[in-house]
């Protein structure tokens, strides 16, 4: 009834109405669509150069082609800011560009003096001598000191009666200063590898907010932190070894990892550590590709204090049952490395190739095996996955689909990475485990000393008389030789016993914008801002 | 049965067709029909994996292409459709089935309780339900079943406001009066008498919260919580296809589409029921 | 008087139960914070130590009242991850994702409102057609779906939006602005899709109501009578459901932040879950509560003065 009374008035000033406001809010963008056309077919292919700048002009305020400045995408916000409370792999890569120790990893894994110019360490392996590299300043303009460094070292060792930030510490007995430029660290119990230890921070004693306000020595300083958002760096100019090429690094905080080709491809950041195979297939040649390996023990790990995984056939079973290499192909493409031990090829000398064929791919050996253990119909169990890591899922997922082919049927269940630190990794709730366990240091020991029987992270309950006793060689031995025959021992009977099922060490995609060049790897975590440089 | 199909065809009286209503059921069936097939027969094992045949696209022998693990997606969606339904279904049951009891409850009885009971819908309504399940799936860990249950109980507190709007206002017209006066008990009052007449609303939510709770789980495995792999509910699905936007942009679209036709179909339904009248 | 003074009061009761919620709901998650702070670096010694430090180790309740005094007091805590003040750090970030929801609310306004009206008013019509099918396919998207492919039209295609370039208020007010628009509109059209087919309802609706015939029979012309009593009338549940939509919103906003990268309260909200960071998470629902009640006695308010009839049972 109200159909056709209505006057034609009204309605067009409604449209008339409604255009105006939609035209008002779209205008700064359609302005832009103009400027653009002309390259519009050219999604993904490579953006001529010209327009590239352009697109940087308008969308950011640094300016065409700033080379002084990058942008530099992480997974997740850092989770904290004090070097010696900052626990997450992807925290303490970044804070090596900010903070230093008495030694630095440089990229072959080798130590080099850093604020200690020249160190000694006695025969016995009981005490360390440390010479203070001169004229080392701090980024708030002070100069490092003796005091400095027996702070930091005993904030980490808890002497004031608090617990050891980092366990290895206990081992100190005592930090003295010799003089203003020595000093002597001295342990309980000798270790002649204490030293890969020594790359922990050194902060300045008088600085009362660590957090809030971080002092380092390294060749970038903090200058602001949004939460969620991005954390800004910027070169620090008295910095004593070589200097920086880039002014200033922006960290921007990509929450949603789907859209990091995007953001790459947008030019809102300019290079993004660890992206998967898949993404790495949808980049155009704007960029390049750093490829080399994550430094960690992908396994399957197994719960050795869980039926069914406390017999040793059943163990072996699995990993009769799986081939890396089908992993590999699945989930990245086919890179990857093999392993069969937890040991990575990082390590040089202590890696041993022989033990990735401890077990190769059999079948019917694997159903044997269940035979012989009791189970020759299978038997069922869960793999607990932390989400947010895709290649994990993913190795899981390709997992089960190779069990099958022996009869066992595993369910895969997604937990939140704080529910797995503290279901599996804490409290040692769980059947079998799909992670990546990285070293913190430089050192055999901190891959291997968590299988001890009675550590305190040996989250799969691992338990080997045998084992035990090579372990505590290694650490004693003060040969070089006898000290890397007893680590080789220890990664021997972990392949034998089938700790756990050994895969891969993943491969690591760096994505470079090619307006930069220098990316470097580590064999430890570390993202080491001060090599990248501008391209020309 | 011949009038079910009158409601297809043209209304004699108008000379209108109830095309909302046709639409809807066609797709709804043919949805219908993707999921009851997949119980019993797929093109291929949706689980199957190839490392020879990653990312393919459309073509005669995966009408989807297939995923990164060289499963096919048509196979998968087929099956994901199922967990999706099962999820939607389970969400409406609780939160559809809980919230009536209380809404019929409290609106009928009053008082203290009801004061109560309000206080505590109230605060659950005072959070957008995406925020309570995910508060909920937080406590129940993720998989298939806590996200329904998850889901279900944030539906909770809508459900109980409808039916309890609805029993205020029937609870004093005179055909309850009457059942009351004849010494009719109150349960009896509540379920018998009262509930067939918010049928008709209670219908329409329920299409509104299907789809509500399709979207709701879409969003949630969006933020990485939701069915479990290698059985992925259709948006686990989606959520993973987004990073092949790029260079396999047909595996995000096909399933992007499925939803929005599962949606689609049961929202011109509920508008196609409601142009019945 | 008396009855806003009622709904304040119920509204303060609402506010205690949803605090209490969230502290029991977070007490029975599993994780917590300090196992969290370590991580696979965390001995059985030091969790223990920094549990008794932060507190954790006291009852249920202590906790609760403790955090509820010094919230009265308009103390919200420290983050445990961020190791900042709670109301510091949301201060930052209220300003990103309230631009973004009343952007959205606006854009949901002036799309909804106009076409509500015209499609009720050619009711039938084949633009009505056309805009109810719309209205049908954009509400049945998944919001993080849409939020992708505009991005991927407008970003990759057309160019003419950066994806994840997103500039703080602080430092660029404009590049702040024209980033939120795309996901302001992500977030608006499924908001717009369904108050279009409310008002486009209601307006039907009052249209067949007697008054509306009778101002007809008194010889009014049809606008008059449309926007002096029927848009009067119909504008009720719309606006019910607006303000609703303007809670939604903020909140809504969550996966739609997470889609364009945008470091608002809602991320936070999404991390803070994530870590355990439970003073950030019961500071951003308390606020999500306050807002969210505040808006329904708004609304509540707005009802009265366009209908002073309307009695409000209870």
């Amino acid at each position: 009834m109200m159909k056709k009374s209505i006057g034609r008035r009204s309605l067009s000033s409604i449209l008339v109405v409604l255009t105006t406001l939609t035209l008002t809010l779209s205008g700064c963008s359609s302005k832009k669509a103009e400027e653009s056309t002309p390259d519009v077919t050219n999604a993904t292919e490579t953006a001529s150069s010209s327009e590239n700048s352009e697109t940087e002009t308008a969308d950011s305020t640094a300016g065409a082609d700033d080379l002084s400045k990058i942008t530099i995408g992480i997974p997740q916000d850092i989770d904290s800011m004090d070097p010696h409370m900052a626990k997450a792999a992807g925290t303490r890569e970044i804070l090596f560009n900010v903070f230093e120790g008495l030694v630095k990893p440089d990229q072959d894994g080798n130590l080099q003096p850093a604020l200690a110019s020249d160190y000694t360490i006695s025969e016995d392996g009981m005490t360390y001598t440390f010479t203070l590299r001169d004229g080392v300043k701090f980024h708030d303009g002070s100069s490092v000191t003796a005091e400095d460094v027996k702070y930091s070292i005993e904030r980490n060792a808890g002497t004031d009666g608090t617990d050891p930030l980092i366990s290895a510490f206990s081992n100190i007995d005592k930090v003295e200063i010799q003089d203003d430029s020595t000093i002597v660290l001295t342990l309980k119990e000798a270790n002649t590898e204490f030293l890969a230890y020594m790359i922990v921070a050194i902060i300045p004693a008088s600085n009362e907010d660590p957090e809030g306000n971080p002092i380092g020595t390294g060749p970038y300083k903090f200058v602001s932190r949004s939460p969620q958002e991005n954390v800004i760096l910027t070169k620090f100019d008295e910095y004593w070894g070589e200097p920086a090429y880039i002014q200033d690094i922006t960290l921007k905080i990509e929450a949603n990892a789907d859209s990091v080709v995007m953001d790459l491809e947008g030019g809102s950041i300019d290079m993004y550590p660890r992206i998967t195979s898949a993404q790495m297939a949808q980049l155009s040649d704007k960029f390049d590709v750093y490829e080399g390996t994550m430094n960690l023990v992908q396994a399957l790990y197994l719960n050795n204090a869980e039926k069914p995984f406390d017999n040793e056939l059943v163990r072996q079973a699995l990993c009769y049952a799986i081939d890396p290499q089908t992993i590999m192909d699945f989930v990245s493409d086919g890179k990857g490395t093999e392993i069969g031990s937890s040991m990575f090829p990082s390590f040089g000398k202590y890696f041993d190739a022989s033990l990735n064929d401890t077990y190769n791919q059999d079948i019917d050996k694997a159903k044997e095996l269940l035979a012989e253990a009791g189970y020759p119909n299978g038997f069922d169990f869960t793999i607990t996955v932390p989400s947010n890591y895709t290649q994990h899922v993913d190795t899981a997922q390709v997992l089960v689909e190779q069990f099958k082919e022996i009869g066992v049927n595993a369910t895969i269940q997604e937990v939140e990475w704080n529910s797995w630190l503290d279901d599996v990794y804490t409290n040692r709730n769980f059947q079998s485990t799909v992670i990546g366990v990285d070293a913190s240091t430089l050192t055999a020991y901190a891959l291997l000393s968590r299988f001890r029987s009675d550590a305190h992270n040996n989250f799969i309950n691992f338990s080997d008389a045998d084992y035990d006793v090579a372990l505590d060689a290694a650490i004693k031995a003060t040969d070089d030789d006898e000290k890397t025959k007893n680590y080789k021992e220890c990664e021997k009977i972990l392949s034998e016993k089938a700790a756990n099922v050994y895969i891969q060490d993943l491969p690591e995609f760096v994505v470079l914008n090619k307006k930069f060049t220098g990316y470097t790897f580590y064999p430890l975590y570390a993202q080491d801002f001060a090599k990248i440089k501008p391209a020309n | 049965m011949k009038k079910f199909f009158s409601l297809f065809k043209k209304n004699k009286a108008t000379g209108e067709r109830n095309t909302f209503l046709l639409l809807g059921a066609i797709i709804t069936g043919l949805m219908l029909l993707m999921v009851i097939v997949g119980l019993f027969y797929t093109p291929y094992n949706p689980t199957k994996m190839d490392a020879s045949a990653k990312l393919q696209g459309i073509s005669l022998k995966h009408i989807m292409g297939t995923d990164n693990m060289g499963r096919d997606v048509f196979s998968r969606v087929m099956y994901g459709s199922r967990i999706t339904v099962a999820i939607a279904t389970f969400t409406i049951i609780i939160g559809a089935g809980i919230g009536t009891i209380i809404g019929a409850l409290t609106g009928y009885f009053g008082g203290i309780a009801d004061e109560i009971t309000m206080r505590i819908i109230d605060a659950m309504l005072a959070f957008p339900s995406i925020l309570l399940s995910l508060v909920f799936v937080s406590l129940f860990g993720t998989g298939t079943y806590q996200v329904a249950i998850a889901l279900g109980i944030s539906f909770i507190p809508s459900f109980a406001r409808i039916v309890r709007g609805e029993f205020l206002r029937c609870k004093n017209m005179d055909y309850v009066e009457v059942a009351r006066l004849q010494g009719v008990s109150d349960i009896r009052i509540i379920f018998v008498h009262i509930l067939p007449n918010t049928v008709g609303v209670l219908l329409s939510s329920v299409m509104i919260g299907f789809n509500n709770a399709v979207l709701a789980e879409a969003g949630l495995s969006f933020l990485g919580i939701g069915a479990q792999p290698p059985h992925a509910s259709l948006g686990k699905m989606l959520s993973d296809a987004q990073g092949y936007l790029f260079n396999r942009p047909s595996y995000v679209i096909s399933i992007g589409v499925v939803i929005v036709l599962m949606v689609l179909g049961f929202s011109f339904l509920g508008e196609g029921i409601k142009r019945i009248k | 008087m008396r009855y806003i003074l009622k709904k304040v009061l119920s509204m303060v009761l609402t506010l205690i139960v949803v605090s209490l919620c969230v502290f029991l709901a977070f007490s029975l998650i599993p994780g917590d914070p300090v196992t969290r702070m370590f991580g696979t670096e965390a001995t059985p010694e030091l969790i223990a130590q920094y549990r008794e430090k932060m507190g954790f180790n006291d009852p249920l309740l202590v906790r609760y009242f403790r955090w509820f005094t010094s919230f009265l007091q308009g103390d919200m805590g420290t983050s445990y991850d961020y190791k900042v003040p709670v109301a510091g750090m949301l201060a930052e970030k209220i300003p990103i994702t309230l631009t973004l929801a009343v952007m959205s609310f606006v854009i949901m306004v002036i799309i909804s409102i106009p076409l509500g009206i015209y499609t009720a008013k050619y009711e039938n019509g084949i633009i009505d057609h056309i805009i109810s099918v719309i209205n049908q396919i954009i509400m049945a998207i998944p919001p993080f779906f849409s939020g992708i492919l505009l991005t991927f039209f407008f970003g990759v295609i057309l160019k003419i939006f950066t994806p994840g370039g997103f500039v703080s208020y602080t430092k660029d007010l404009h590049g702040f602005l024209k980033y939120l628009i795309l996901p302001a509109f992500a977030i608006a059209l499924p908001k717009a899709a369904m108050a279009t087919k409310l008002l486009r309802g209601s307006v039907i609706e009052e249209a067949g109501k007697d008054y509306t015939r009778t101002a007809y029979s008194r010889g009014n012309t049809t606008n008059a009578v449309l926007y002096l009593h029927v848009l009067k009338n119909a504008m009720i549940p719309v606006i019910t459901f607006m303000g609703m939509a303007l809670a939604d919103m903020v909140a809504g906003s969550i996966v739609i932040e997470q889609v364009f990268g945008i470091p608002g309260v809602s991320r936070i909200l999404l991390s803070s879950i994530n870590n355990r960071d439970y003073p950030v998470v019961e500071a951003i629902i308390m606020g999500i509560a306050i807002m969210v009640l505040v808006i329904n006695l708004l609304v509540d308010i707005i009802y009265r003065i366009i209908d002073p009839r309307i009695e409000v049972e209870e």
